[in-house]
């Protein structure tokens, strides 16, 4: 599928070199190994282990893959590096495929409802989300749902001025649901093609606030009948191994659809998302790779594989 | 969840520990237990590879492995190690300049203007006169935010004039700040990735041109093995005099205090617990160590605890329970002193995963429930809460209607106070009168 202009293969090749560089010496070690004998032994399967885990897919996914990699160089007695990493990135990338394949952009009127904890990014991917269907040829609507967080409206408003995009808004401490409620109704009359809803930041453990997100969606339910509705977990690429219990607390509430992880631009590349696919089978869809308005990317599983990989 | 790292180790000396000595075998699978908790903690895994080879030169060089209580005493190397590299409690800021300048620095999303508005709170608390100035040109309202922050706690904020860059403002800023009589300027700046030279770059003009007396990188607890590399750049790209951990009100194990602290050589001085503007605190290597390994954090607990509970009403309550006159009335007044310790699941969140509170799922938790409780009884006649027998049918539906309950969960609750008055009954005579002197 075609993406924006700015998001082709300069990113992949940029994700790509970045991760290449964290896993150099990851697999020089298991080459050296490799070259040494014609089999892997325990401390290169070990510095394998290390290297998928510095890449946050955590232990247990880790270990898994590594055991798959134990098996595959038995079958090969060894076999070429490349076979192995080929193999790894097969894995990761069934790991990935294993969840649903939502399409980006589905046919019809769609409701997108932005959720996160605070500091992930959601109001920034809020507008690049807005930016990307626009590129795409919909009619955007930008519904201001943050009402508790400090000047969060009038930073989805400077945004939505950037991109002549309409918002919908209440003054500072709304109710959420309320701001949904309107925004759904002025997409309708105002021909909308996509709403996209920006929530304010909540912990995954406050109850109070899941609850709070779980009625906005409710009214999305009642008011949007007939429009396309999806929930995209906003995660940041920089956090740990709490990024699985984000994913399984918030898709408890709102069954979360898919994952937009942002800040993929920094040297941290999102390896928890495996793990939240293998374990909960939450896909991921959308990376944000940069502070511009273009800088989101279609999710690619095979890709992100390869890159997380080597 | 996890199991807390003792009831792990626990099992493993149990498992192995032959004929009083413990072997080589078991140290090595206690040690595997480690690394494990470890890295499922987030801790950087060359870090916890040191760690481990430390917490087993220690083991072995001690008589440790061959007393009975091994398990235990693992653990206690294991945290006193933790505790060690985790470092000092964190405390007051240095404040020595005319004025002194506080300069905030960290990755996007953080949470620096929350915490700027948070220390200015606390330096206006001590009996300071501060500034907060907000230098974040890159985030769209970023400004904004840092003026309604600081107007919600009462300190004034100072923003760039119309085209004046975030260096500009820098070089003014001291002079202002005295001229107009703050003595304390907490400086917000824009986050940046550690990678992004020109921004690294700014940072770096900013702090020679500020000379801040604390100069803080400000680091989400959550961030997995990615830490060492952004706090790492940071700590060696500028002169930083210290670490604050936010968001550590999430349920993360918060393993990059660890790995923050083991390559950015200042100590972390506070942590942010909450939205609101008090939710800061003062670190406390011993409770942060208890958190990475699952083992809870019943310290922090107890200070909420004395924190909400009034302690004359608690003995007031203690009283009437041990005169068997415990009525709905205070059921409800100890309901609400427990929820001002804060959200339930949170206080839940703070027991530890082993022992008595094994299985224990603070995510289920239901606040809700309470707040029907609550509610319940609110819609009853004072004399039907000293005298719940009053309560026929009738009664029942109008307390149900007037709470917004179903009459199932007005008899769910008279039934569940007539177990906890048997219950009272019981150990009349017991510990808790003694406990009372009667």
């Amino acid at each position: 599928m075609a993406s924006g202009p700015e998001s082709g293969k300069g990113f992949w090749k940029k994700l790509k070199r970045g991760l290449l560089m964290t896993h150099t010496e990851m697999f020089g070690r298991v080459e050296a190994a490799i070259a040494d004998r014609a089999f892997l032994d325990e401390e290169t399967l070990e510095s394998l282990e290390e290297g998928l885990i510095a890449a946050d897919l955590g232990v247990e996914t880790s270990q898994e893959l590594v055991e798959s990699v134990r098996k595959e160089a038995k079958r090969f007695e060894g076999g070429d590096l490349s076979r192995l990493r080929d193999h790894l990135a097969d894995r990761v990338a069934v790991l990935l495929l294993d969840a649903p394949q939502p399409p980006a952009r589905p046919a019809g009127r769609l409701v997108t409802l932005l959720v996160g904890v605070n500091g992930v990014g959601k109001t920034t991917s809020a507008a690049k989300l807005a930016a990307w269907h626009q590129r795409h040829g919909d009619r955007v609507l930008l519904a201001a749902g943050d009402t508790f967080r400090a000047a969060a409206t009038e930073q989805l408003e400077l945004w939505a001025d950037r991109l002549d995009i309409d918002v919908v808004k209440q003054k500072a401490g709304a109710d959420p649901a309320a701001v949904v409620y309107d925004a759904l109704q002025a997409g309708a009359a105002r021909s909308a093609d996509h709403v996209i809803v920006d929530t304010a930041g909540r912990l995954h453990n406050r109850q109070g606030l899941m609850a709070e997100l779980a009625k906005i969606k409710r009214v999305i339910e009642r008011t949007a009948a007939g429009w396309k509705k999806r929930t995209l977990l906003v995660l940041d690429a920089t956090t740990g191994q709490n990024a699985i219990s984000q994913a399984r607390e918030f898709t408890r509430h709102v069954a979360v659809d898919g994952i937009l992880l942002a800040k993929v631009d920094g040297t941290a590349k999102g390896g928890v998302t495996v793990a939240i696919a293998r374990e909960l089978r939450i896909p991921v869809m959308f990376l944000g790779v940069g502070e511009g308005a273009e800088d989101l990317v279609e999710f690619r599983p095979r890709e992100f594989a390869e890159a997380l990989v080597g | 969840m996890f199991d807390g790292l003792q009831d792990r180790l626990q099992g493993v000396f149990k498992r192995l520990k032959g004929e009083g000595r413990v072997s080589e075998e078991a140290l090595q699978a206690a040690l595997r237990e480690i690394r494990l908790a470890l890295l499922e903690a987030d801790v950087n895994f060359r870090v916890v590879k040191s760690f481990v080879a430390r917490v087993r030169e220690r083991s072995i060089g001690s008589d440790v492995l061959e007393s009975l209580t091994a398990a235990q005493q693992v653990v206690k190397i294991v945290k006193d190690e933790l505790v060690g590299i985790l470092g000092e409690p964190g405390g007051d800021l240095r404040l020595t300049g005319h004025p002194s300048v506080v300069l905030l620095c960290g990755l996007q999303g953080s949470g620096k203007t929350t915490t700027a508005g948070k220390l200015a709170k606390k330096l206006r608390e001590s009996g300071r006169q501060p500034l907060l100035v907000a230098a974040d040109l890159q985030r769209a309202a970023a400004v904004e935010q840092l003026r309604q922050v600081g107007a919600g706690v009462g300190v004034p904020v100072l923003g760039p004039d119309d085209g004046e860059t975030a260096v500009d403002l820098a070089t003014r800023v001291s002079r202002e700040a005295r001229e107009r009589g703050y003595d304390v300027v907490v400086f917000d700046t824009a986050g940046r990735l550690h990678i992004d030279e020109a921004l690294m770059d700014e940072i770096a003009v900013l702090a020679k041109s500020l000379d801040p007396t604390e100069f803080l990188f400000v680091a989400d607890a959550m961030t997995g093995q990615d830490a060492v590399k952004s706090a790492g750049a940071f700590g060696k790209l500028l002169p930083l005099t210290g670490v604050i951990l936010t968001k550590l009100d999430g349920d993360s194990r918060g393993g990059a205090a660890l790995s923050i602290r083991s390559v950015a050589e200042v100590p972390i001085r506070f942590v942010g617990v909450g939205e609101k503007p008090d939710d800061l605190e003062v670190f406390d290597p011993e409770r942060m160590a208890s958190r990475i390994l699952g083992m809870g954090d019943v310290l922090s607990l107890i200070e909420k605890a004395e924190k909400g509970l009034d302690a004359s009403e608690t003995e007031r309550l203690a009283k009437r329970m041990a005169r068997r006159e415990f009525t709905l009335e205070d059921l409800r007044d100890q309901l609400r002193q427990m929820r001002r310790m804060g959200p339930l699941a949170q206080v839940l969140e703070a027991l530890p995963r082993g022992g008595p509170f094994k299985g224990l799922d603070p995510s289920m938790v239901d606040e809700g429930k309470l707040t029907r409780v609550e509610a319940v009884i609110d819609s009853m006649t004072p004399r039907e809460r000293e005298k719940p027998t009053l309560l026929n049918a009738s009664r029942k539906r109008r307390i149900a209607r007037g709470s917004g309950t179903s009459v199932q969960e007005v008899n769910q609750l008279i039934k569940q106070f007539r177990t906890m008055r048997k219950m009272m009954k019981k150990i009349k005579g017991g510990w808790l009168q003694k406990a009372m002197g009667g």
